[in-house]
């Protein structure tokens, strides 16, 4: 046992030596090989991230949102809902909420719209969000103009930025008093635009969708649960493809390996003669150069990796930002919180190290059956 | 004891470039004293040695050591006995470039996975013994001819094997390096050690030790003179 | 069809194992027909140099095999919110018919991988190649298997649909179900506990008595099978009702969550590899017969057959550790 883990020691020591004398072969072979650890790490991380933080934001969400379908078409939902609603047993709350959708023509953009009932707004009062701010270059007492439903411009004066750490879900948000809301849009009085339920246990939130969904036949009871699986389903969908994307780099690099490991310089194929003839076993060199992979992997990985880590969660994320979280022009510009998963890292390793195994694996093998009587035969 | 029975060589058999090295050689080596291998390049002299040395196999025939049967294992397990039983001195030296003289000459022990302190220890003993101890972390590149044959003899010794193999030792030296380097693979003979030496190089018959000339033409053994 | 990079990084993993074997039994076929260790000629010598090149590679892919178990059982964990219904790996696995299956297999394919491994480790360590037939025949044994289970494994992966209404573990492993889980989820609890630590201690003995006579070899590897089936059928019988305290939850999967501190991986890994060990320990200890490798297999049986009671033995620490904390109590 002590034997052979000396023995893989002299093999470590004697690899790295040779991996320093070829320096600037190696060198090359390293960075590309980082970029591409840097690529998938970058893509995990990043989407771990995201989901993260979308499951942050929707454990806050209510349990149930209720809409009212008209024909399947949105609808407006009727006051009277509510105490429909408040009777239904498992339910402890109810309250109408009140949002829509803005299109902004100057800055090309859909603000999200909405009457914050929780703040002491007055009617003219207005909350904005901290990447709307941004566009449009406004801050606190500033007035904001939007075009009113009955025709000339609405003013609102900016009674604060919403905090940046909630950037994710405010970036777009505008919030406004109720009052305010329902005349900019002129919203018929005692409607709303959907409800939101607080249900007493949690884990009965579907049998209170069903109870929902028999007493009221023309609503549809959306769970929390359902939007938390679709969210994870869509950022998984986003990084299986993006993966697969990265295919194409990838069988370039493998191919790069291959080649790089195939093409040995008549100095190394002679050390190898050397090795050989001196004592060392096939197995021996085999084992040499599967320790030089091993070395190049784990470097390339540290760095690539590290590299990743840094641009994700210190870089702003700028790379594969648009694919993964989408495509909008109100840019959320926030801070993910960083995270260690083992299970990225297996995968990390199974997607760049497999390949680069298989590829320098038989012109290594090749490398190591060499004749041992060729140092004599010189 | 080597023993070598009907032992032939063959490169490339079956195919047009066919070539036969050895014939039907039949030998007996006793243990010590030097042996010198004589006879024009392309006699058959190194290929002897290879077969001798356990780093080929022969096409036929049989190679025995002590007794035991060895041209027909495995490559894997003719390793094992070469690591134990030969150490190597070649023509062209075959230092390993970009290491210094001490990692030259413990090269041959990292696969037996022997302690560090012990292992350093007996290469420094060896450098020592030959006059390299000053040498011992410089680059190979930067010895003379003479301190290069020497790194090579003391990486030979540093399994400590029984029987030594040098092709062609003094090829590249000058005269005085060669009597230099024969003064010490003399004094490997002194010390019970088997040394096979190939050469046509007259200085070599100057050594005390040399017990016997076997001469080869065109891969046959026409000469066996005892010394 | 679903997409993630784990089960991107396992199905990759699937192909090139399978590639890998593959390509090996085409070598194996020619070791089988003509590997002649007397002969110097060049033929045996390529193939012995061959050997080298297949024996590494399987080394991997096998290697990465055994890896894969763990990723896929991780990755049917972490899946299980996206589906409707699903709370655990069971209703992941249950998505599609081939879910099951694709585990089953796995698990043969951990098993018989882990065997051959170590038949590759001794034979490279006998000068003449001892195992060299045996192991090449295994491996054509083991081929048919690794193509099955990376076929249904992609199947499996196909047919995943997160629309798909899938059942969770209450329905499979309910004590009033059908099938062979809902059969091991009816088992008594007292009888069960009592053949528990029976095989346990009948386990210590045998391997005890084994680690001085290596004759014992299959007597002790039919101990570790059979301790691991009874180790498995106990997990969904009662140690899970311990562990969710709660009299009626089978689960062997719900172990596997964070909610549950990974209790999970803390029991199957020791057993799977307690397990694998003793089944090889068992399996090997004839060879030492062979003279090339008398000197190695006494050795490697002995540190087998540690590993193997070390496992089971934290395995049972553990088991007991979860009923002698639990809340829960089964027996009067």
């Amino acid at each position: 046992m002590r034997v052979a883990f000396e023995r893989q020691k002299y093999l470590i020591d004697y690899t790295l030596a040779a991996l320093l004398r070829r320096k600037t072969r190696n060198l090359g072979l390293l960075l590309v090989y980082a970029l591409l650890v840097f690529l998938f790490a970058s893509v995990l991380l990043l989407s771990q991230g995201l989901r993260r933080e979308a499951a942050a934001l929707l454990q806050d969400a209510p349990e149930v949102i209720v809409q009212r379908l008209a024909a399947g078409r949105h609808d407006l939902l009727p006051a009277d809902w509510l105490d429909s609603l408040r009777r239904i047993r498992g339910v402890s709350d109810a309250r109408g909420r009140l949002w829509g959708y803005y299109y902004d023509p100057a800055v090309k953009a859909n603000y999200t719209v909405m009457a914050a009932a929780e703040r002491p707004l007055a009617e003219g009062e207005i909350l904005i969000g901290a990447a709307l701010a941004r566009v449009r270059a406004i801050g606190v007492g500033d007035v904001f103009s939007l075009r009113a439903a009955s025709g000339p411009p609405a003013l609102f004066k900016v009674a604060g930025i919403l905090e940046p750490s909630s950037e994710l879900l405010s970036a777009d948000l505008l919030l406004l008093s109720e009052s305010g809301f329902r005349a900019l849009f002129q919203f018929p009085p005692e409607r709303y635009t959907d409800a939101v339920l607080t249900v007493s246990n949690p884990r009965e939130a579907s049998t209170v969708a069903r109870k929902i969904a028999l007493a009221l036949p023309s609503s549809r009871p959306i769970l929390r649960s359902e939007m938390l699986r679709t969210y994870d389903a869509v950022f998984d969908w986003r990084e299986g493809v993006t993966f697969l994307a990265l295919a194409a780099p990838l069988l370039a690099f493998a191919v790069l390996a291959w080649d790089k490991a195939a093409g040995l310089s008549a100095e190394e194929k002679r050390e190898i003669g050397i090795l050989k003839a001196i004592g060392w076993e096939t197995g021996d060199i085999l084992r040499m150069k599967l320790w030089e992979g091993a070395l190049l992997s784990l470097t390339a990985f540290l760095l690539g990796y590290l590299l990743a880590w840094w641009q994700v969660f210190h870089g702003g994320a700028r790379l594969f930002a648009p694919i993964l979280k989408g495509w909008a022009v109100l840019y959320p510009d926030f801070r993910l919180t960083p995270t260690v998963d083992p299970g990225q890292i297996l995968i990390v390793l199974a997607v760049t190290v497999v390949p680069y195994i298989v590829a320098t694996l038989v012109p290594g093998w090749r490398a190591a059956i060499a004749d041992p009587d060729a140092a004599m035969r010189g | 004891m080597i023993e070598l029975q009907a032992v032939n060589k063959r490169f490339n058999p079956g195919q047009s470039n066919e070539c036969r090295a050895l014939a039907d050689i039949d030998l007996r080596l006793e243990r010590g004293g030097i042996t010198v291998f004589t006879g024009p390049s392309g006699s058959g002299k190194t290929t002897l040695l290879t077969l001798i040395g356990c780093l080929a196999r022969p096409t036929s025939g049989r190679i025995s050591l002590d007794g035991r049967l060895l041209s027909n294992l495995p490559e894997r397990f003719l390793t094992e006995v070469r690591r134990h039983t030969f150490g190597f001195v070649f023509q062209q030296f075959n230092l390993i470039r970009g290491l210094t003289v001490l990692e030259n000459v413990m090269l041959p022990a990292y696969p037996l996975g022997r302690p560090y302190r012990e292992l350093t220890a007996g290469a420094r003993a060896l450098l020592a013994r030959f006059g390299l101890e000053p040498k011992a972390g410089s680059k190979v590149e930067w010895l003379s001819g003479g301190e290069a044959q020497r790194t090579a003899l003391a990486r030979a010794l540093i399994n400590d094997p029984a029987v030594i193999v040098a092709d062609e030792p003094t090829a590249n030296l000058d005269s005085r390096l060669s009597r230099e380097v024969l003064g010490l693979l003399d004094d490997l003979a002194a010390q019970g050690r088997t040394v096979l030496v190939s050469s046509h190089d007259p200085l070599v018959f100057e050594a005390a030790r040399v017990r016997r000339r076997l001469e080869l033409r065109d891969g046959r053994l026409v000469g066996d003179h005892p010394c | 069809m679903l997409m993630s990079p784990a089960l991107v990084a396992l199905g990759l993993i699937a192909f090139v194992a399978t590639g890998a074997v593959l390509l090996a039994c085409g070598f194996a076929l020619r070791i089988l027909g003509c590997w002649d260790l007397a002969s110097g000629g060049e033929l045996q010598v390529r193939l012995e140099r061959r050997t080298y090149l297949i024996s590494t590679l399987l080394g991997f892919a096998l290697g990465a095999e055994l890896l894969s178990l763990l990723l896929f059982v991780h990755t049917a964990e972490s899946l299980s919110s996206q589906f409707v219904g699903a709370m655990c790996a069971t209703g992941v696995l249950n998505a599609n018919a081939f879910g099951f299956p694709a585990l089953l297999l796995k698990i043969a394919v951990f098993f018989l991988a882990a065997l051959w491994l170590l038949l590759n480790r001794i034979d490279n360590r006998g000068y003449d190649y001892p195992l060299v037939r045996l192991k090449y025949g295994l491996l054509l044994a083991l081929a048919p298997l690794t193509v099955a289970e990376a076929t249904v494994q992609t199947l499996y992966f196909l047919g995943l649909k997160p629309d798909v209404i899938t059942s969770c573990c209450g329905s499979l492993f309910g004590a009033d179900g059908r099938g062979a889980a809902a059969e091991l989820a009816g088992l008594p609890p007292e009888p069960t506990l009592v053949a528990f630590y029976g095989t346990g201690a009948a386990l210590l003995v045998s391997g005890l008595a084994f680690r001085r006579r290596l004759r014992l070899g299959p007597l002790f590897a039919a101990g570790c099978a059979l301790a691991f089936g009874v180790a498995i059928a106990a997990i969904i019988a009662v140690l899970s009702l311990y562990v969710y305290e709660n009299p009626n939850h089978h689960c062997p999967f719900c172990l596997l969550k964070a909610g549950y501190g990974y209790l999970g991986y803390a029991l199957y890994v020791p057993l799977f590899v307690a397990a694998a060990a003793g089944l090889g320990a068992g399996l090997i200890a004839p060879l030492g017969r062979i003279a090339s490798l008398r000197a190695v297999v006494p050795g490697e049986v002995r540190r087998l057959t540690w590993l193997a009671l070390g496992g089971f033995g934290i395995f049972y620490g553990l088991a007991t550790w979860v009923i002698v904390r639990s809340n829960l109590v089964l027996l009067g």
